[in-house]
């Protein structure tokens, strides 16, 4: 029987987590912001059809950056729970709280007992509806969950970029005005040329489901 | 079931446990609440569905209210007729199917495959058809691919027709398609479209006792839907109330 060589548990920790971060930093970043209408999600996309930003329920949206099979099933598992909640019980019952926790859960296990850890951040926000706040709740890949106030960003060089959107953040701001902010915080933060624009929008009073995936993206 | 449940709703309730399921009996006098009458046909912009509001128990009236006609997604509605616990039921799986299917896979089923779908779920619920609790759905949506109205009828094997003017299902659907069958033309403009639909609905009414027609006492009308390339419309309340007014006083 071969003998494993003993790791301290802070060192087995520590490289996961450097694992974890490398992998996450070399992706793009996407941003979350309250406007005057509901939440703005964006992100640095190159592609049309590989959406890093999507819809989960009738007001909450999932934004995911890293690895794309990973974020990709932690998606589905989202809409998976989200659709079987809504149908067991009643469709106000899926909320974004519940959500995140779930995708905290997941996250947390997968770092702490399997062969490497998802390189992915998510990112959940809920739209408020008849006078209801919104909702911005990230989790990090070892499944740390913080509720977020007013904007934040999540991928590489996400502290910087949120330090820039806080900066131009104005929640009366609108959706225009919104995807502006955001494009000027990006290129203030990445100083290069971005290479094409994915946005989305939760938007209240557009009827049941309030997700709507923005085709036209001018912000130069 | 073992394994991924994929795209499919359905599945995934089976894998859980949860999908709903009827224990069946003997065959018995089972009363349950029936729908009635439902119609929809084609016109110059797509389609338009029309069901009437009450729910029958023998010869008691259960709901005068109840809801028959539903949005399916954007660009589809589903009607039943039969059993309505049963009926209801299959719309909210099928509703929430066709919208799993859509986020997880970024785009929206075809009409097709909506109907086919729709087809493979009745056809489930065949065993209970044995025990007398029949479901009949009527299914018609905008084809965003050939950009037409369709139009679709099912019988209770999971059966499924697609229909080129106008259907009708449901106790009253014999005297609403007898009606349809002289006053239907094809590529008929909205308002007209909208008024032969509500009149076939008071003919079936009329002839068929379990058919609610319009109540403009109690405020009850009929439940009105359209599907055309900007996708589905619902609960035009003054206009229908007008429409149903003008046809009750020409009955009179």
């Amino acid at each position: 029987m071969s003998m494993p060589f003993y790791v301290p548990p802070e060192q087995l920790v520590k490289d996961r987590a450097e694992y974890a971060r490398k992998g996450i930093a070399r992706g793009r970043a996407i941003v979350a912001v309250e406007y005057a209408d509901g939440v703005l999600l964006m992100a640095e996309n190159p592609s049309d059809t590989l959406h890093k930003i999507s819809e989960i329920y009738d007001r909450i949206a999932f934004a995911g950056v890293g690895k794309y099979n990973e974020f990709e099933a932690l998606r589905v598992a989202g809409i998976r729970h989200a659709d079987v909640k809504g149908y067991t019980y009643g469709r106000t019952d899926v909320t974004a709280k519940g959500l995140a926790n779930a995708f905290s859960q997941t996250l947390g296990t997968i770092f702490t007992h399997e062969m490497k850890p998802y390189e992915v951040e998510v990112l959940i926000a809920e739209v408020g509806v008849n006078g209801a706040p919104n909702h911005l709740y990230k989790i990090t890949y070892d499944g740390t969950l913080t509720d977020e106030q007013g904007t934040c960003a999540i991928g590489g060089q996400a502290e910087a970029l949120t330090e820039a959107m806080r900066a131009r953040f104005d929640p009366s701001a609108s959706l225009e005005a919104a995807m502006r902010n955001a494009a000027s915080a990006f290129r203030e933060v990445v100083e290069r040329e971005i290479e094409g624009w994915e946005a989305a929008v939760l938007e209240r009073g557009a009827g049941r489901r309030c997700f709507r995936r923005l085709e036209q993206i001018d912000v130069d | 079931m073992n394994g991924d449940p994929g795209v499919s709703f359905t599945d995934l309730l089976a894998e859980l446990g949860k999908l709903p399921s009827w224990e069946t009996g003997p065959a018995g006098d089972l009363a349950a609440p029936v729908g009635t009458t439902v119609l929809a046909l084609r016109y110059a912009d797509g389609v338009v569905m029309v069901g009437d509001r009450q729910a029958t128990e023998g010869h008691t009236i259960a709901h005068r209210r109840i809801q028959k006609v539903f949005p399916a997604d954007q660009y589809s509605a589903i009607a039943i007729s039969g059993t309505a616990g049963l009926a209801i039921e299959l719309v909210r799986l099928f509703q929430t199917e066709l919208e799993h299917y859509e986020k997880l896979e970024g785009v929206r089923l075809s009409l097709e495959g909506k109907a086919n779908y729709l087809a493979r779920m009745v056809r489930q619920q065949l065993p209970l058809v044995f025990q007398g609790l029949v479901v009949v759905p009527l299914f018609c949506g905008f084809d965003e691919h050939e950009q037409v109205g369709r139009l679709y009828t099912f019988d209770v094997v999971g059966g499924r027709y697609e229909e080129q003017d106008y259907a009708a299902t449901g106790s009253g659907g014999r005297e609403a398609k007898s009606y349809l069958k002289t006053a239907y033309r094809p590529d008929m403009p909205e308002p007209e479209a909208l008024d032969t639909a509500i009149r076939a609905l008071i003919a079936a009414a009329e002839e068929d006792t379990a058919t609610g027609g319009p109540d403009l006492q109690r405020g009850i009308l009929p439940n009105v839907v359209k599907v055309t390339a900007d996708g589905l419309t619902e609960g035009e309340d003054d206009r229908i109330a007008d429409i149903a007014r003008s046809a009750l006083e020409d009955v009179r």
